[in-house]
């Protein structure tokens, strides 16, 4: 069976809620009921129909041609099958998903895979700041699953991260890691100034360094840990380019001491 | 009692008889063959019969880097006990002071599914007084406990199964203590070609095969007399006149069939090496059948 498949007509006129096309709220539905769910965020009412031609197909795979920064809450909370955009997203893509696979082929904006719990998220693109991390008022980012930016990503990616993993090919931007409770963040350029900073537990990977490192990590030595060889391979199931950087001894900063510090920041020496 | 003959070699009308087990098993790695073997040695001391030693282990293959977790050298061990709770204290027990003591090592689960879990790291990890550090990878979750050569890694459970099977055996008798030795090791040999498969005892080998019982208060088991060659003449000996010595392999397997799988192959190497140079009479131990559910009929196996 063929892909449900939504074809943007037009540029939305305003931010758009697609957080209602997701498989398990579609499936058994006809195209016509598909066509009359809601996805505007103003006063005037716009609906699925009016922005895109739809194709019926399996719910369980859909996809979205063509993207829009006004693209908000792609995929939010998805629990199976798969959605493909092909096109750029705006914020929150995949918040909150815990399962299933959300793959955007072009850049995602704020808060992607905010509080996501399972599942993967894979960004083409770039991704805007706050990657998988917490919404306001919210006090854990990141829970579970796998979370794979080939671009780059903005400040504070990880924020709040409790499990899972954050791959990030490219640069990231200033206080990656910030506050992170556990689980992994790996990026492959150089990150911004002060990563890790106030993180727990957790481990941040770094394959190029950071332009600035806080004073409030502990230089451990380098190592050849058992540890990184078994993070490597988990990586590179995802990305085998970022998992390369890790396959050699490397450099462990504990922290952030300024916190629990129990965290770490591994780095090949460079 | 010989009814069979294979290859001028006498074939006993009898059975093993085993009894279900509960098992687990474990990888252990480390920089080199030698030291993840060194572990696992260690490890599986004193572990050659649930009598005296709480459980059985031996390690069961070696593994190349392509065949574990971490890409180094390993070996699987397999672990057999009464229970689950001693095989809990014994498996945690042996990591803790024989795997995670070694240098370089590395454990991990050896079985990836079962019907209950047991403790592996979870138990091992309160070594690290707070900077054990846990990793979830997918399904999977490591600890990484600091120690003073590095980091022992160990992954938080394995599995344990219910249907393993303990005390499948081959008694071997020969016309000398050589070719009964010998005929035997070709047996432990071959049977280490078996997958989920240990021979609990020194190189694989018993020579104090056992009775139930005793004349000494306190004793649960005591030498079997009627195979002691030293007591033909003096006790209603199982043994006829020109044997000399006998051994016997006891064999552990997770399943039913990996231990009549080992029995096959053992016998087939026992009987291809031949009398001239090894066994004169092959038989089995049980206790009349009623005590354990698995019986392998030795004419069953002969190839």
């Amino acid at each position: 069976m063929s892909s449900l498949t939504f074809s943007l007509r037009d540029a939305p006129d305003q931010r758009l809620d697609l957080s209602p096309l997701i498989s398990q709220n579609l499936a058994g539905r006809t195209a016509a009921d598909i066509e009359r769910i809601e996805v505007g965020t103003t006063r005037i009412r716009v609906l699925a129909g009016d922005i895109f031609r739809i194709r019926k197909g399996d719910p369980e795979t859909i996809v979205i041609e063509g993207g829009a920064e006004r693209f908000d809450r792609v995929g939010m909370g998805m629990s199976s099958g798969a959605i493909r955009v092909e096109g750029k997203v705006g914020v929150e893509a995949g918040r909150l998903m815990s399962g299933g696979q959300l793959t955007i082929l072009g850049d995602a904006g704020p808060f992607a895979g905010s509080g996501m719990k399972g599942g993967m998220l894979d960004i083409d693109g770039d991704a805007g700041e706050r990657l998988g991390g917490p919404l306001s008022g919210e006090t854990v980012g990141m829970s579970g699953g796998v979370l794979h930016v080939r671009g780059d990503a903005g400040e504070r990616a990880a924020d709040r991260l409790r499990r899972g993993f954050i791959l990030i090919e490219g640069r990231a931007g200033a206080y990656a890691g910030s506050r992170m409770i556990a689980g992994t963040l790996a990026i492959g350029g150089e990150a911004g100034d002060l990563p890790g900073y106030l993180m727990g537990r957790g481990s941040i990977l770094l394959g190029r360094g950071a332009s600035l490192f806080s004073p409030s990590f502990g230089d451990c030595g380098e190592h050849d840990l058992v540890a990184a060889r078994l993070l490597a391979d988990y990586i590179a199931q995802t990305s085998a380019k970022l998992a390369s950087l890790f396959r050699q001894p490397l450099r462990r900063l504990a922290g952030d001491l300024a916190a629990l510090g129990k965290g770490e920041i591994l780095l090949p020496n460079p | 009692m010989p009814e069979l003959t294979a290859n001028g070699i006498a074939i006993d009308d009898t059975f093993a008889e085993a009894f279900d087990m509960r098992a687990t098993a474990i990888v252990i790695t480390a920089p080199t063959e030698r030291w993840a073997a060194q572990a696992a040695t260690t490890m599986t001391g004193f572990a050659t019969s649930v009598i005296a030693c709480g459980c059985e282990a031996s390690v069961e293959s070696i593994l190349s880097p392509q065949q574990t977790p971490d890409g180094r050298p390993g070996v699987r061990v397999l672990m057999f006990a009464v229970s689950t709770a001693e095989l809990q204290r014994q498996l945690q027990n042996r990591v803790g002071q024989c795997v995670l003591t070694s240098p370089g090592s590395a454990c991990y689960a050896g079985l990836d599914s079962g019907e209950d879990k047991l403790k592996l790291g979870d138990a091992i990890r309160f070594f690290g007084d707070g900077w054990q550090i846990a990793k979830r990878l997918g399904a999977r979750r490591y600890w990484r406990v600091p120690v003073m050569d590095g980091e022992f890694v160990c992954e938080s459970i394995t599995y344990l199964t219910k249907k393993a099977v303990g005390g499948g055996n081959l008694i071997i008798m020969g016309e000398s203590p050589a070719k009964t030795l010998d005929a035997t090791e070709a047996a432990v040999t071959a049977m280490r070609e078996i997958a989920d498969v240990i021979m609990p005892f020194p190189g694989g080998i018993a020579r104090s095969g056992s009775k139930v019982g005793s004349k000494y208060k306190g004793a649960s088991a005591s030498t079997n007399d009627r195979y002691c060659p030293t007591l033909k003449g003096a006790v209603d000996s199982a043994l006829s006149p020109e044997i000399a010595s006998v051994l016997e392999i006891v064999i552990d397997g997770l399943t039913s069939d990996a231990v009549a799988q080992a029995m096959r192959a053992g016998l087939a190497a026992i009987i291809e090496l031949g009398p001239e140079r090894g066994a004169a009479r092959i038989g089995a131990g049980n206790y009349g059948g009623k005590l354990g559910r698995h019986h392998y009929h030795l004419k069953d196996l002969v190839p």
